[in-house]
């Protein structure tokens, strides 16, 4: 089956012709009329269209976005906040950062929606602090939305008003954690909080009701409330609407953005049909779908088992190329869609190096508050260190698998799944390649070849 | 007084135990209540909950309910309503007792966990417990007991930290033996009220240390000491000194202000090491103050007087005594009483007055109270004196009424006990003019001057009550035998008043608490033996118009001064 058009919703303009990140060229076409329709409407209405439309936040987790709205404590009497997570930091993923410096007016327009109808009146733009220049395009287009009148007190004749600040990140993974960019705004040290009791959507920023969402999912909510949600429903495949940025990075001959319905794609289609198939003379390996943290995929392979269509369970029989990329078949078969980033490898990687490249990345990521992320993704770091310059040891997938089972489950925030499930699938997946590596040339080190971790 | 409304008390389970604790409790205190032990190291039960070791990871489980009709679900085999387990653990620290909530702590599943992370604790750990002070009070030892591994899978190179990194002028830190579990960072922020620790770097390198151009040097600083887990930090006074397995543990009383601060004597062999604080939930919580507890410093310090002297001769007690009676046989007695003394050394010095018809003046210390354990009042026993009837009003800070008194010759032999004279306001000149009697553990100008001069004990070598700011009297026990040649104060004390023609009194405190009870209305119904631990609350309405000097502090309140028609309650 060829593989569908994309679907460009959120990239509708990007990469067009004369397309400029601008005020000027956003209205042009067509942009801030929702907002305009949007608050002459009730919010309460714009909520439910955001529910209707089932979308699932794009920030990794895919938590449906309506209801993450509907946990707000609104009673407290406390003032609400919306804060925008742009810490986009998952190795493998970079669509926010395009949809920043190409279309910021999308996304501040979609944020002036969401704070009106959950009656937000200051919304904070949490940006990574490697994306300088993603924080000047941002600090201009809100400049230019609050001259536009788009932003600030009393917006487009109404009421209303909101201030939308841009806040700099200093550097850390972990600050795109929630609570930990919560934390960070607070201007601490970015500790996740435990939950309970610190849920944000009760006690969030200063203590108060907090929405965080990601950019992705702010553009999209744009998207609905033109459409309505019952349309923007139809999009994509039930539980898994909408489109979805897909960032393909690795060993594929066109790696880029491909926007498409989620679920609509499948895995195959994909790969080799949009991303031109494996580089030259070689074969695809593995594909870790949903940024570095999401468990990895062997090709070859094949995931049976029962799935829901519609009412009924029906059997399903897939190999690697046949699943589709939502969140709900990722996950069955044991991975996750997460941040939307697909990273290829191809036979030319040794799996044992590629790990130790990510546990460095998560070693140095942890924060160092609770102890089985803390010690376990520095000593998983240590092992795969030692393995390839030339240590390597026939038990350390063994030790390796142990150690990871000792984290996931057991931390205060997600970091320690995150850490864990790359060494957890390396190791289930390609175990034999862990085993045989202590024999293989490649595990000496020749003379003058740079650490690698 | 109004009684707090008794909490809502809700049923919990665990490990199959059911127990009604107050809404709130959290579940390492509701399983300390049925006598289980859940294992941590960053949770205190006086510190904001952080829940960073994950040591008190344990199963957590709701009862079921059916999702349509609210309805219970019941299990069939056992009767009772069924109970979702969840699949992850949780933390027992940061989990309060909700309805029907159950907790699981001996399962496989939390074995493994506290196993999971005693290994990640100790592979970057020193393991020098042969050299480290902490040893025998290490909550890491204690642990890899139960859930260490015996052996390590750790062969890479552990990380290098500080070592020796002076945080302060008590404290010292050992970075490598610390397992960032932030207590000492908490405290610093909520108790002491000063923010100078916290960790720099992240991940496994984190690193304890004191904000830039900082030092930990508050009053507070060694309570980090005691909280620390582990032997990451180190009171630089008690470092390197002693075992801490060879140290007798005697309950005692801090006596560096009326706040009366719960505290431990360490001792060994007669010598005290360190003094620690105790737990008092309505004093002190776990806390008390750096100046306190280098009081015991005194018992060996220079000055200490060595023997009775009769006008400068050394005496035996017999011959003291003899003296004494000489003294105050004649006449135009004043008595200096202390608010440092005992509940029972002030009633033996109110019977001392009575026998030699003398007026009574106490010195009074005031200085600047911290708002947490030191108070405004000095005297760790001004209440006791008031309590015996010693003296019926607040002292003042100079004896002026004496000085006057000598001047006129109204007063012509002073009995101190303790108090110097000179520091209190009378002149050489005065004390020139009388003739002293003296009870004191160390010298000074009035020891000097003393006709009879009796060397007593310090408060760490004697048994005792005193009557603290909130009217409690607590009890102080020895801690070591007293200094060669000196006398306990109660024995010197009643031998003072028989050598006035007082009565005959016991000298110890048991039998002397008869004599109390029947004589002092507030402790009619007490005898030393009973008072518990902690400590009891007196009535203190015959004395509540007084003006003291305390503001308020941790767990006090002044009471409303009098004049003001305040709403009680």
């Amino acid at each position: 089956m060829p593989a569908p058009e994309q679907f460009r919703l959120i990239f509708r303009h990007i990469d067009e012709p004369g397309y400029t990140n601008d005020l000027d060229c956003y209205v042009r076409n067509g942009g801030y009329e929702t907002l305009r329709k949007s608050v002459a409407r009730k919010p309460e209405e714009i909520v439910d269209d955001v529910k209707k439309s089932g979308l699932r936040g794009r920030g990794g987790a895919g938590f449906p976005c309506g209801v993450k709205w509907t946990l707000l404590d609104r009673k407290s009497g406390k003032p609400i906040y919306l804060v925008v997570n742009a810490d986009e930091s998952e190795p493998g993923t970079f669509k926010d950062r395009y949809i920043i410096h190409k279309d910021p007016h999308q996304l501040i327009e979609g944020i002036m929606i969401t704070c009106f109808a959950n009656k937000v009146e200051r919304a904070y733009i949490y940006i990574r602090g490697e994306f300088p220049e993603g924080a000047r395009i941002l600090e201009k287009a809100i400049a230019e939305a609050r001259a536009a009148n788009f932003v600030g007190p009393g917006i487009l004749g109404t009421a209303y008003g909101c201030e939308i600040y841009v806040h700099r990140g200093a550097g850390a993974y972990i600050c795109g954690e929630e609570t930990g960019l919560i934390e960070s705004i607070e201007g601490k040290r970015p500790y996740p909080r435990i939950k309970p009791p610190y849920f944000p959507a009760v006690l969030g920023l200063y203590q108060c009701p907090t929405i965080v969402n990601n950019v992705e999912t702010l553009c999209h909510v744009r998207h609905i409330a033109e459409r309505g949600g019952e349309a923007y429903s139809k999009i994509g495949t039930p539980n898994n609407t909408g489109t979805r940025i897909l960032c393909v990075s690795g060993h594929v001959r066109r790696p880029g953005y491909y926007e498409f319905e989620v679920g609509k794609v499948t895995m195959g289609q994909l790969l080799n049909e949009v991303c031109g198939g494996p580089l030259p003379g070689r074969a695809f390996k593995a594909v870790i779908p949903g940024g570095s943290s999401a468990k990895v995929l062997k090709f070859g392979e094949r995931y049976k088992g029962k799935r829901k269509v519609g009412a009924e369970m029906v059997d399903y029989d897939w190999s690697l190329e046949d699943i589709p990329m939502d969140f709900d078949s990722l996950a069955m078969i044991g991975s996750m869609g997460g941040s939307g980033g697909v990273i290829v490898m191809d036979d030319s990687v040794s799996m044992v190096e590629a790990l130790a490249n990510i546990n460095a990345f998560y070693s140095h990521e942890s924060c160092g508050q609770c102890t089985p992320c803390r010690e376990g993704s520095l000593w998983m770091k240590k092992i795969t260190g030692r393995m390839v310059h030339g240590l390597a040891r026939a038990e350390d997938g063994a030790l390796l698998k142990s150690v990871a089972d000792q984290i996931a489950g057991r931390t205060i925030c997600a970091f320690g799944e995150a850490c864990a499930w790359p060494t957890q699938s390396f190791v289930a997946k390609f175990g034999d390649e862990f085993k045989a590596y202590p024999e293989s040339k490649k595990a000496k080190r020749a003379d003058g070849v740079p650490d690698l971790v | 007084m109004i009684q707090p409304a008794a909490p809502d008390l809700i049923t919990v389970t665990i490990d199959g135990k059911e127990i009604a604790v107050p809404k709130g409790t959290n579940m390492i205190e509701a399983a300390r209540r049925v006598g289980v032990d859940v294992p941590h190291y960053c949770y205190h039960s006086k510190l904001s909950v952080v829940g960073n070791c994950r040591m008190c990871l344990v199963e957590m489980g709701l009862p079921a309910v059916d999702p349509a009709t609210k309805a219970p679900v019941i299990d069939p085999a056992t009767g009772k309503q069924r109970v979702n387990w969840m699949p992850r653990p949780t933390i027992a620290c940061a989990t309060n007792a909700s309805p029907g909530l159950h907790i699981r702590t001996t399962s496989p599943i939390v074995k493994e966990c506290r196993e999971g992370v005693m290994e990640f604790l100790l592979i970057n750990h020193p393991l020098d417990c042969p050299i480290c002070d902490q040893a025998g009070e290490c909550k890491l030892q204690e642990q890899s007991t139960g859930y260490g591994r015996g052996y390590s899978r750790y062969i890479e190179q552990k990380n290098v930290k500080p070592k020796r990194t002076v945080l302060g002028p008590r404290v010292m830190l050992d970075d490598e033996r610390c397992i960032l579990c932030s207590r000492c960072i908490r405290f610093s922020k909520e108790i002491a009220k000063d923010d100078v620790l916290g960790f720099v770097d992240r991940g496994s390198y984190s690193t304890l240390t004191c904000y830039p151009g900082k030092r930990l040097e508050n009053n507070y600083s060694l309570n980090t000491v005691d909280i620390c887990p582990v032997g990451a930090l180190t009171s630089t006074d008690f470092r390197f000194k002693m075992r801490v397995w060879f140290l007798k543990q005697t309950p005692s009383i801090d006596t560096e202000s009326s706040a009366g601060v719960n505290t431990t004597v360490w001792s060994r062999e007669g010598v005290v090491y360190r003094v620690t604080p105790r737990e008092n939930d309505s004093v002190n919580d776990t806390w008390m103050a750096d100046s306190g507890r280098i009081l015991y410093k005194q018992i060996r310090e220079g000055g200490r007087l060595e023997s009775i002297r009769v006008n400068g001769i050394q005496a035996d007690l017999d011959q003291a005594s003899t003296e004494a009676a000489r003294l105050l046989s004649g006449g135009r007695v004043a008595v200096v009483g202390s608010g440092r003394s005992s509940v029972e050394e002030q009633f033996l010095t109110k019977k001392l007055a009575a026998a030699a018809k003398a007026g009574v003046h106490l010195v009074s210390r005031v200085g600047e109270g911290d708002k947490l354990l030191i108070t405004a009042d000095r005297n760790p026993n001004i209440r006791g004196a008031l309590v015996t009837g010693l003296v019926a009003a607040l002292p003042s800070a100079v004896l002026g009424a004496l000085g006057a008194q000598i001047d006129s010759g109204a007063v012509t032999c002073v009995v101190s006990v303790g108090e110097d004279l000179l520091a209190a306001g009378i002149t050489a000149g005065q004390l020139a003019k009388v003739s002293v009697i003296y009870l004191g553990t160390h010298a000074n100008p009035t020891s000097a001057a003393a006709q009879v001069l009796i060397p007593t004990l310090t408060v760490f070598e004697k048994h005792g009550t005193f009557v603290n700011q909130q009217f409690r009297i607590q009890r102080f026990a020895r801690a070591v035998p007293g200094s060669p040649g000196a006398t306990d104060d109660l024995l010197a004390l009643s031998r003072l008043v028989a050598a006035a023609g007082g009565p005959s009194l016991g000298a110890d405190v048991g039998s002397l608490w008869a004599a109390i009870a029947s004589e002092v209305p507030a402790l009619s119904t007490m005898a030393y033996g009973n008072i518990p631990d902690t400590g009891l609350l007196l009535d203190a309405t015959p004395w509540e118009g007084l003006p003291f000097a305390e503001g308020p502090s941790l767990h006090f309140k002044p009471a409303a001064p009098a004049a003001k028609e305040a709403p009680r309650g």
